[in-house]
């Protein structure tokens, strides 16, 4: 099988529940490389949950999770760190970077601890193109909401993930400028070959997607 | 940007709590470094100054007080004893060596020790220049002498009643320096040695001329002074080694204490007892004496010990705090970090890296405080330069507190990098978030 047709990420009857309570409840669903994908649903839809299993940070109940042919699920917590470094950047609405560092700081630690190498022009490219290179050495706090979230854009690209998950990257902002962050995401990802799995209740986003999974409100 | 980096950061984003984290571990080290050199070339060189002497003699009186004049060089003698005891060791059998001392007089509060070439061999000194003394009032300096008080070969000099300066000065009989020694390392850099003879001139003359009742010419039983009742003027200003005990008309040469080397192991069984037997003398074995000074030393030495530890404790304590502080704010940096695809060993490394970086700051700092305190002190005190304490030695045991430093500083991290490592990502980004 050509890596190409291979999924990028596969879900295979992935059930979770906490306290008896079903949270998420997917039988088959596939995402292929290239096709930037939306996770819709209203708040409560267990929307954070596929994202948090997705990554390795919570073990489903059942099923299983294949990121780029490899398996998320049964598998250690060391082996589910490695391909969360190695193959996803996640982007957090509020959670963008670590506090004690400077934009390129914080680029350079994920690109370090990511990709395990050090490419300085690189990351300065990438600064460049999310359009903070006058912020490039300001520190967290001193960034406007629009900037702290185009650094977390870039702080998630910079380690060359195959698959960028993004959780509510627009549901702060305004028309204008949902507009402006989908084009940084979909271009960023084209610069860096990522597909884009976006999560959101964002009813605005939704044209710009060819493909979703859409989850259901639970009672 | 590492982790190591990302660690620097964290402690230059709270520099104060680092500093003072830092500062109270340095103060800790310091007084521990301080308390080991000090007690280390302390006990070296007491050890270096009492080798090759198996037993001292001299007048009754304190066995401490006999040491530490006779050997050391620092308290009053106890009193005088006559010379005949000199020849009396001598016909001993057991007796290998005996060499005469006789103190009372200082030049610029350097003392000057009649005494026989033999002393010199005892400490293995050698000449830088000039030569050895081979009549009366001649004198051979050591170097301390010769650093402290410029003085060149051929330079006549008059010696001072008493042990430290301020005395009166004997004008009438002045010394001439004939042999600057080479440093030792050891008591007879700051000493002044001429023949016992000298001594005797000194004082014989200087006592024919206060025939007229002068004060200073106690009896030797009167100068160690345990059984009756005098003032004790006389502790800082020893009875010279020159007077005739009691009857100020007919001098009788004394000595003041006698070196005693053993012939063989019998002398350490035979010779205290058979000296103690006498009626004015005491033996005195530097090694019993070494150990007892050592052990009152140790006890205030322990005591800021543990003062000191509790300090080291006190900012473990306190990088306990600020860390624990510190990772409670920053529990949104610790989930970014995994998700990132740092590991769980990675984070708590991290934090571990954070406890050990203070206490290696501080422990470095504290070792170089400690250091240079000692050179401040030496460059101020010239008594601690005396007893050859010096800056820029290095004991071993320092490594021993380097390492204790940086246990500390692993240990007061290891309870908020054992949190860091437990923590449930996924909740801490639903609380984050």
């Amino acid at each position: 099988m050509a890596l190409q047709d291979e999924p990028l990420l596969e879900l295979k009857a992935v059930h979770h529940a906490i306290g008896g309570r079903t949270i998420v409840e997917i039988e088959h669903w596939a995402l292929r490389p290239g096709e930037h994908a939306l996770l819709l649903g209203p708040s409560g839809s267990g929307k954070t949950s596929l994202i948090n299993i997705v990554c390795g940070l919570v073990a489903p109940t059942g099923g299983e999770v294949r990121v780029a042919g490899e398996r998320m699920t049964g598998v250690s917590a060391l082996e589910k760190d490695d391909l969360r470094r190695r193959r996803i950047g996640l982007v957090f609405q509020t959670l963008r970077l670590v506090s004690a560092l400077t934009v390129r700081q914080n680029l350079l630690l994920a690109q370090t601890i990511g990709r395990r190498l050090r490419d300085e022009a690189d990351v300065d490219r990438l600064i460049g193109r999310v359009g903070l290179s006058h912020r490039a050495h300001g520190r967290p706090r001193e960034l406007s909401q629009g900037e702290g979230q185009r650094a977390a854009i870039a702080r998630a690209l910079v380690a060359r993930p195959a698959l960028v998950i993004a959780d509510e990257p627009t549901s702060a902002l305004d028309d204008a400028n949902t507009g402006r962050m989908l084009d940084l995401l979909f271009d960023s990802a084209a610069a860096t070959g990522a597909t884009l799995l976006v999560a959101t209740h964002d009813e605005r986003v939704r044209g710009r997607f060819a493909h979703r999974l859409e989850l259901a409100a639970r009672a | 940007m590492s982790i190591f980096a990302l660690t620097l950061a964290y402690l230059r984003d709270r520099k104060l709590a680092t500093l003072l984290n830092i500062l109270l571990l340095t103060l800790g080290v310091a007084t521990l470094v301080l308390l080991r050199i000090f007690a280390s070339q302390l006990e070296s060189r007491l050890d270096r100054d009492a080798q090759g002497i198996d037993l001292v003699v001299g007048a009754k009186g304190s066995p401490m007080q006999l040491i530490l004049s006779g050997v050391f060089h620092i308290d009053a003698p106890t009193g005088n004893i006559p010379l005949e005891t000199l020849d009396l060791l001598r016909r001993q059998p057991t007796v290998g060596q005996a060499i005469p001392l006789a103190l009372g007089d200082n030049f610029r509060g350097f003392r000057i020790v009649g005494t026989e070439a033999g002393y010199l061999d005892l400490y293995g000194a050698e000449l830088a220049d000039g030569r050895l003394f081979d009549r009366p009032m001649e004198a051979v300096i050591g170097s301390a002498v010769a650093a402290g008080t410029h003085a060149a070969l051929g330079q006549r000099f008059t010696g001072s009643h008493g042990l430290g300066e301020g005395g009166h000065s004997h004008e009438d009989t002045p010394f001439t320096v004939v042999g600057r020694l080479k440093p030792t390392g050891t008591v007879v850099d700051r000493l002044i040695l001429t023949p016992v003879e000298s001594v005797w001139n000194v004082h014989g003359i200087h006592h024919e001329e206060h025939e007229d009742g002068h004060e200073h010419a106690p009896s030797a039983e009167e100068t160690h002074g345990h059984h009756h009742d005098h003032d004790h003027d006389h502790e800082a200003r020893p009875a010279p080694a020159a007077m005739d005990s009691g009857r100020q008309a007919e001098l009788k040469p004394e000595v003041t204490a006698i070196l005693v080397r053993y012939r063989s192991a019998l002398g350490a069984v035979q010779l205290p007892g058979f000296i103690n037997r006498q009626t004015d003398l005491q033996a005195a074995v530097p090694a019993v004496e070494l150990a007892r000074i050592l052990s009152l030393v140790g006890i205030g030495l322990d005591t800021m010990r543990v003062l000191a530890l509790l300090q080291m404790l006190t900012a473990a304590l306190s990088i306990f705090v600020a860390l624990y502080g510190s990772l409670q704010k920053r529990q949104g940096d610790m989930a970014l970090l995994r998700v990132i695809g740092a590991s769980r060993g990675q984070v708590f490394g991290q934090v571990l890296l954070e406890g050990l970086l203070l206490a290696a700051a501080g422990a470095i700092l504290g070792l170089l405080l400690g250091h240079a305190v000692v050179g401040v002190a030496a460059a101020i005190f010239p008594e601690l330069r005396e007893l050859g304490v010096s800056a820029l030695h290095f004991d071993p045991a320092e490594l021993l507190i380097l390492l204790g430093a940086l246990g500390l500083g692993l240990l007061a991290a290891l309870i908020p990098a054992l949190q860091v490592y437990r923590t449930d990502i996924a909740r801490t980004l639903a609380e984050v978030q």
